[in-house]
């Protein structure tokens, strides 16, 4: 895989996102909202950003703006109204008792260019009906599809599998 | 409260049984990796739901639960299924494909 990202120069804000992430963790881990706790985990997420924070390019390509948050949450209800979906088409397909399955690998294309908008694309085909991501090479996801549809295309195949899933990640990362 | 929690974790319980039965019945390894994966999220996240009912404190730490499971349960499933294609398994097909 390659990292077009690496070189870019990191801003105030990804140092702010690495330690709201660090110090959210820490409260949720901890389970409490006692001043103490807080105050260490401050201090310690404020260590981790400040020796780790220019190496954490993996979140370099998370577009911010005010809108981000709600944008991750209409991703959020999007996956999880698939994640649904596919879980009862798999039901379904399981206790058939034909098992009616076509499985195909198919090949698409995504337009995202950071690693983490690609594997958090990669990780929702994955989870959603009937798709499973088996390699990401460049721009390239090879999909094994359980019901392929004759005569499906590259370009139908992204339009099918992820179209839906990259508007709605490229609204919050490169 | 707790029969609502309690039903989440038969319907968690109940995905989880058929991602097992699909485990089973799908023909060769990349069909399985589909069984495999979806329903025991789904079954996993249900679980967490009905147990963050019955004991509403620990909500917070099966929140951190259930993101590590959404971003690790994919990537895993992925790799499994990059080192079967790797070491040269090739996909099942139905005759109609011209498979066996």
């Amino acid at each position: 895989m390659d990292h077009p990202q690496t070189t870019r120069t990191v801003s105030g804000a990804h140092y702010a996102f690495v330690f709201s992430i660090s110090l959210l963790l820490w409260v949720l881990l901890s389970g409490s909202l006692a001043w103490e706790e807080v105050a260490l985990g401050a201090f310690v997420s404020l260590m981790i950003t400040l020796l780790f924070g220019p190496r954490f390019t993996i979140y370099n390509g998370i577009k911010f703006s005010f809108m981000a948050p709600l944008y991750v949450l209409l991703y959020l209800v999007h996956f999880f109204r698939e994640l649904i979906k596919a879980n009862f088409e798999l039901a379904m397909r399981v206790l058939t008792p034909s098992l009616p399955i076509r499985p195909e690998m198919v090949e698409i294309k995504t337009t995202l260019e950071s690693p983490l908008g690609r594997m958090l694309l990669a990780n929702s085909i994955t989870l959603t009906p009937g798709t499973l991501s088996v390699d990401v090479t460049g721009d390239t996801i090879l999909v094994h599809w359980v019901y392929c549809p004759p005569g499906t295309d590259a370009k139908m195949a992204t339009d099918a599998i992820a179209a839906s899933f990259e508007r709605h990640i490229k609204r919050f990362l490169v | 409260m707790n029969i609502i929690g309690d039903i989440f974790l038969v319907i968690g319980a109940l995905f989880i049984a058929v991602g097992g039965l699909g485990l089973l019945r799908m023909p060769d390894v990349y069909n399985r990796i589909h069984a495999g994966t979806k329903a025991v999220t789904l079954g996993s996240l249900s679980v967490l739901l009905g147990i963050a009912l019955l004991h509403p404190t620990w909500w917070p730490k099966l929140l951190v639960i259930a993101g590590f499971l959404l971003f690790t349960n994919p990537v895993a499933a992925s790799i499994i299924a990059r080192a079967a294609k790797i070491s040269g398994i090739k996909p099942w097909r139905t005759e109609e494909q011209g498979g066996e």
